[in-house]
């Protein structure tokens, strides 16, 4: 039994090992508990369908609106996905079997943060599909939509990821973590939604600078990320 | 000598409160040592630092030749700690866990399955959710996913608690094991009767002090009494200690 033979990682850099161990273990917990999937998800559907009744009679303002009230929506279930990757880690001090795993902090954050973004990849296509049919937009720019949806994503999971963990050793966390989150996250649902208005006006050059201010805000936010999250996490 | 872990004058804040007070302690490799003393005398506070999860405030602590005061993440992938929490995942099950605390050990696959089968999980347990599991089976699968991660050194705390007489017979024959395959554990624990035939020295803890902690020492008197601390949450009995 001891003393242990390490399994060797040559070939395989620590880091992209712990992020694929660390978000295989997020998203399988999300796959039985099913939280996501009966919670988020008829949540967002929920929030789409309030600002219908809100807007209506009136589907011309639905319509010309859909860009911002779909990345709102996707930025409140945002929250509640992020929120939920750290109260996972809540659970019977399982943040401390987090930190006594030895995993890379950096490679817990691309972990996390690739979970949830894949979490919210799925609830925009889904959401995708309840903007168009409640509010009868027709979903033309694919590509281009799909590019801001990936970057708007990464920026929105990196961020969050990283004010997450801030939060989640405060015994406010869950009223907190909006607070932190929502006002940080204002540069990427302006970029968005101008972006996707532009995509689905198929005016791509108007959408490019607007494309690029998602790229940067991703960037700063997982290189940050990276840097920052192991620190933060033996703080939390 | 071959120390494992090496404490001089080690102090630990929780909060202003000092858990520990300048701690001298030398395990070796290959001993087994028993902490005892009581509620709130620090013992938990001890395991975890040798774990890398409370900071030392001042003092040495060196740990599987790391010190702890600069990097405490550095020896955490070669400890393994049973604490009061289970360190599980409710949502994921037996196997689920194993395997992932194996694999952030750097450990094979294949250590997860036979953690299992030692502690008695893998029939139809294996693929049941913690969160669903008696406190018994779930002290079972905490102890599993030490046994996974194949430590080097074992930090016990109230190893004994939760489990039948049967899971406390397996427990001892599992640490035997373990010190015969070359690990260190040190463990602490109330129940003296229990724990003490697993151990090669006794230590007692008091204060938020070791007495008698350095080998080769002779014995001498405990630090001021704290039996008036009732708990972790109690630290009032010991400041005067520190004082």
């Amino acid at each position: 039994m001891v003393p242990p033979e390490r399994a060797t990682t040559e070939g395989e850099p620590a880091l992209w090992r712990d992020a694929g161990l660390v978000a295989g273990k997020d998203l399988r917990v999300e796959a039985r508990s099913r939280v996501a999937t009966n919670q988020v998800v008829p949540f967002a559907l929920l929030v789409l369908i309030l600002f219908a009744f809100a807007l209506d009679p009136d589907r011309g303002i639905l319509g010309r609106a859909a860009p911002g009230l779909f990345w709102v929506t996707v930025l409140f279930s945002a929250v509640l996905a992020i929120q939920r990757s750290f109260a996972i880690e809540a659970d019977d001090d399982a943040r401390d079997a987090l930190r006594l795993s030895g995993l890379d902090g950096a490679g817990i954050f691309l972990g996390k943060a690739a979970a949830v973004a894949l979490q919210l990849l799925a609830l925009e296509a889904v959401l995708a599909v309840g903007v168009a049919v409640l509010y009868g937009v027709s979903l033309r720019g694919g590509g281009l939509l799909i590019l801001i949806c990936l970057l708007a994503t990464a920026g929105i999971a990196a961020s969050g990821i990283v004010y997450g963990v801030v939060a989640a050793g405060l015994r406010v966390s869950d009223t907190l973590l909006p607070l932190l989150v929502l006002p940080v996250l204002a540069p990427v649902l302006l970029a968005a939604t101008r972006a996707s208005e532009a995509a689905l006006a198929t005016v791509p050059g108007d959408a490019w600078p607007w494309v690029r201010l998602l790229a940067v805000f991703a960037t700063i936010y997982t290189v940050f990320g990276v840097v920052a999250f192991g620190p933060l996490l033996e703080e939390a | 000598m071959d120390l494992i872990v090496r404490l001089r004058s080690a102090v630990s804040l929780l909060g202003r409160f000092p858990a520990l007070a300048g701690v001298d302690l030398d395990v070796a490799r290959g001993e087994t040592v028993l902490l005892h003393g009581p509620n709130g005398a620090g013992k938990s506070t001890l395991l975890r630092c040798c774990a890398g999860l409370v900071a030392i405030g001042s003092g040495e602590c060196e740990v599987l030749g790391h010190d702890l005061r600069g990097d405490r993440r550095a020896v955490r992938r070669r400890v393994g700690l049973l604490g009061h929490s289970s360190f599980l995942y409710d949502d994921l099950t037996v196997e689920d866990n194993l395997r992932f605390a194996a694999r952030a050990a750097g450990c094979p696959v294949a250590a997860a399955g036979e953690a299992m089968a030692r502690l008695g999980l893998d029939g139809r347990l294996r693929q049941v959710r913690v969160g669903r599991l008696s406190a018994g089976q779930r002290r079972r699968t905490a102890i599993a996913t030490v046994v996974a991660r194949r430590p080097e050194l074992w930090l016990l705390d109230e190893p004994h608690a939760g489990l039948d007489a049967d899971g406390r017979d397996l427990l001892d024959a599992i640490v035997a094991e373990a010190v015969g395959g070359g690990a260190t554990v040190l463990l602490a624990s109330h129940e003296l009767e229990r724990a003490t035939g697993l151990a090669t020295r006794q230590l007692l803890v008091a204060g938020g002090r070791v007495v008698d902690g350095r080998l080769g020492q002779p014995a001498g008197e405990a630090p001021p009494s704290t039996d008036g601390a009732s708990g972790a949450g109690d630290h009032r009995g010991r400041a005067g200690v520190v004082a």
